[in-house]
């Protein structure tokens, strides 16, 4: 061979798929990785405005190599201008920091060309991978499958019926094989002891529903990165019970002083100014367990949002209606948003009370919904302030 | 197909009367996906791993988006291997042909790649063959897990220990291993003879181990072959990851002088290639398509420097000044650090507008286009393959690493994500020495958790 100074070959490659074969166990690996990004995902907003089944693209990083390598930012690097490059010539952007949402990855960004992935994932992959993590607070079973209703089921055929409930496709069936019988193929004719009825059965069904009592301070205190956080929360919240119920009721309550039920805009949206009172939110959330969503029928999950700012000669009350609401409720989770750190009179009323189901967790930054998630639907005994 | 090899033809005559020396060449016409694979791989025949999945993956990419296009493909290896694109032009494979008939010449005549193994191909299908071994028999997470952290250190190696006289006898004793390892992956290629192959090794491995340990076991000098070192001095390697290191490290060691000589090797190329084309009768369409390709190819970029440009301005600027005679001997005994440091001179860094640039704030900013700045930065960026220079410091049961500090910071979020690997080679704890801020800081990874303190 090797007599021939050159050679040409064009050869069949069509076997050669290493290249794909490896780049498939990439992205199966950032699949993987996607697990460890949960947190950033879940507080993804871009999944909010998604209306809950859409496929949502998030950029995602590339699995990186990892070795020693020098910090690209400190390093002096050479490029080539026209004749007119000057010192103190802007030539680039750190472009990647803008790619990099509040709150996402640490250092990302280090180098001009970070890879990306805009990988598609569908909401369900995401809640798949959160909900996994999550579980429903001890539940008194008895209670939910109690819970029945009457429900018809179409599961038998008669020969009488009345005609809207007529069978088409077994009436034929039965047609043809009486024709066939008389040496006739095909449908012919069709007589009245050929005709076949559906019938409906009773059945009981157990039956379940919840309600989310979704509370939130509106007053001026609660800006917009906490009502973010809130939203955020309660959508995941929502769609983790509608997994477990068959009918998710949320009720949306704002309060400064005085609360209100509100529309799920007004509640994101709208601010108010004033005080806080939180024993307001307690005191209807009582009253729409007593007149509408009693215990018996509904599990239900009374959820406060606050950064904390309670008038402090409210805290006794407070104490009060918690401790009401967790007997009849499923727990009693309350999320404190406070992200400069501050000391917070509500939380201190939350440590004074110890309840298996009273959960709370304070949510410094984005990344936290994740935790307070897991705080809010955990099976442990006895939950603290935790994060504090 | 006629028409390509008249050409090929001609070319090599052409390049024969220039005076270039190449390999035989082997010209492979092939499809873009073949192309991009090997590009990403380095090497048709080398072995699996999600790294290269990516590479091929971005690279594919960008050429199905057409923001770019591999132009030339080129193996080191006698006969030298060549691709070629089935979509390509008649001018555009001139242009590739001319192109890598000089890449070849270099490789074989280039003093750094004298060492280089040219049947790197089978030896690489070989490696590759056995790794596929160890996954069915190791299972493939447990190998793919022990290729990240050899892959991760790959660069730790040192290429020229096998020329220094100096050695000790230990790593003399290696050396020799390293050549009968050799013999055996040639008999395993395509039989079954990986068992063989396992026995000879580990008896070669027993025997350079009780060297060791005759040798004072605490002697200690800076190693920068953290690969070899961690070979020597780690009993608890099975074979199989033993083996891995040993594939790690001599692929690499193939790879460097191609790092180390990539801005000589693309500006001879590129010389060439132009004084080659120039010798064809070309339609006045072939000389435009020529004329537009070749300025895509040396194209400066503002952010990065291109390679093909300045190897090729250093070229042309030495055959003027010294003549075709010096250019031949240039390209015989320099690699990228003495070519620049050497005949980079004011008039090219001026008339390339070549200047230096840092991050500033949240802006990459110009702050310097003198011309010693921008050469002394450029040796800089060329030093150890463009490598943090890191070797041990001391070893006992646990690893000490020291990084040779020389005025740029090592990125904190790497070091603390390749701590593990090192780990996960050494089996101990592992320590790693640099500077911060200016002050001393050492990095530890215990298998639990990283650590950090200034010393």
């Amino acid at each position: 061979m090797s007599d021939f100074f050159y050679l040409i070959s064009h050869e069949d490659w069509s076997l050669h798929r290493k290249g794909h074969e490896d780049q498939a166990r990439h992205r199966e690996k950032v699949k993987q990785a996607l697990q460890h990004n949960l947190v950033d995902l879940v507080s993804e907003e871009g999944i909010l405005t998604s209306n809950g089944s859409e496929m949502i693209r998030i950029p995602i990083r590339s699995l990186e190599e990892f070795r020693f390598r020098y910090n690209y930012k400190k390093q002096n690097h050479i490029g080539s201008g026209d004749a007119n490059t000057k010192k103190g010539d802007v030539i680039a952007k750190d472009s990647e920091n803008a790619r990099v949402k509040s709150g996402q990855g640490s250092g990302a960004g280090d180098q001009p060309g970070v890879d990306y992935y805009e990988s598609e994932v569908t909401l369900e992959e995401i809640e798949n991978h959160v909900f996994s993590r999550l579980k429903l607070p001890n539940l008194n079973q008895t209670e939910l499958t109690e819970i029945l209703m009457d429900t018809i089921q179409f599961n038998d055929i008669r020969k009488k019926g009345i005609m809207a409930n007529l069978d088409k496709k077994r009436t034929i069936l039965e047609a043809m094989k009486r024709n066939m019988t008389n040496g006739q193929t095909g449908i012919g004719k069709i007589c009245d002891q050929d005709l076949r009825f559906k019938t409906w059965n009773e059945v009981k069904k157990p039956y379940s529903q919840a309600v989310v009592l979704c509370m939130m301070d509106t007053s001026g205190s609660m800006g917009s990165f906490e009502k973010d956080v809130a939203r955020t929360t309660f959508f995941w919240i929502s769609r983790f019970l509608r997994q477990n119920y068959h009918h998710v009721e949320i009720v949306f309550i704002a309060h400064h002083t005085q609360a209100k039920i509100v529309s799920e805009e007004h509640f994101f949206t709208k601010g108010e100014m004033g005080g806080t009172v939180c024993s307001s939110a307690y005191k209807l959330a009582l009253e729409l367990i007593r007149t509408k969503y009693p215990p018996s029928r509904y599990n239900i999950y009374p959820i406060h949002f606050s950064d904390g700012d309670n008038l402090p000669s409210d805290n006794d009350q407070c104490i009060k209606l918690i401790q009401q609401m967790l007997k009849s409720s499923q727990f009693f989770a309350y999320g404190e948003i406070n992200q400069h750190h501050r000391t917070s009179t509500l939380g201190d009323v939350f440590k004074s009370i110890e309840h298996p189901m009273l959960k709370t967790s304070v949510i410094f930054h984005r990344k936290d919904i994740l935790k307070a998630l897991e705080t809010f639907f955990s099976e442990s005994e006895h939950q603290g302030v935790s994060g504090a | 197909m006629k028409d390509l090899t008249s050409s090929i033809q001609e070319l090599t005559n052409i390049a024969g009367k220039f005076g270039l020396d190449p390999f035989p060449m082997r010209y492979e016409i092939c499809p873009a996906d073949i192309i991009y694979t090997i590009g990403s791989y380095g090497m048709p025949t080398r072995y699996h791993h999600w790294s290269f999945g990516k590479a091929f993956h971005k690279m594919k990419l960008h050429y199905d988006l057409g923001m770019s296009k591999i132009y030339e493909l080129v193996i080191n290896s006698d006969p030298c291997y060549a691709f070629l694109l089935d979509s390509n032009t008649l001018i555009q494979n001139k242009l590739i042909v001319a192109h890598v008939l000089a890449h070849s010449d270099f490789f074989k005549n280039n003093a750094h790649f004298k060492y280089t193994n040219r049947k790197m191909v089978d030896s690489m299908a070989a490696n590759a063959d056995r790794i596929r071994r160890y996954e069915q028999k190791i299972g493939r997470m447990k190998v793919e897990a022990f290729l990240d952290a050899a892959m991760a250190l790959s660069e730790h190696i040192d290429p020229h220990q096998a020329r220094i006289k100096k050695r000790r006898s230990v790593l003399i004793k290696k050396e020799n291993l390293c050549a009968s390892e050799m013999w055996e992956l040639d008999l395993a290629v395509g039989s079954e003879a990986s068992d063989l192959h396992l026995n000879v090794s580990r008896k070669a491995k027993t025997e350079q181990e009780e060297v060791t340990l005759g040798a004072s076991a605490s002697v200690m000098e800076h190693e920068k072959d953290l690969l070899l070192f961690i070979m020597e001095n780690n009993p608890n390697l099975e074979d199989w990851q033993y083996d891995i290191l040993t594939i790690a490290r001599e692929e690499m060691m193939y790879f460097w002088p191609q790092i180390e000589t990539k801005i000589m090797n693309e500006g001879w190329a590129s010389f060439w290639h132009t004084r080659m084309i120039r010798e064809l009768d070309l339609t006045t369409n072939e000389a435009v398509e020529f004329a537009k390709l070749n300025a895509a190819v040396l194209q400066p970029s503002t952010t990065q420097l291109n390679p093909y440009y300045l190897g090729l301005k250093i070229f042309e600027d030495i055959e003027r000044r010294y003549g075709r005679d010096h250019m031949f001997e240039v390209r015989e005994v320099e690699s990228d650090l003495s070519f620049i440091r050497n005949y980079l001179t004011e008039d090219i860094v001026k008339e390339s507008n070549l200047f230096q640039f840092s991050k500033l704030g949240s802006e990459f900013v110009v702050n310097s286009t003198d011309w010693k700045t921008v050469r002394n930065t450029l040796i800089e960026s060329r030093i150890n393959g463009g490598n943090p220079y890191i070797t041990t410091s001391q070893a006992g049961e646990n690893l000490y690493l020291l990084h040779h500090y020389e005025g740029v910071e090592l990125e904190v979020r790497y070091l603390e994500k390749t701590l593990p690997y090192v780990y996960h080679l050494w089996g101990n704890t592992v320590f790693l020495e640099t500077i911060l801020e200016e002050k001393r800081v050492q990095f530890s990874y215990n298998g639990e958790k990283i650590n950090r303190k200034f010393i």
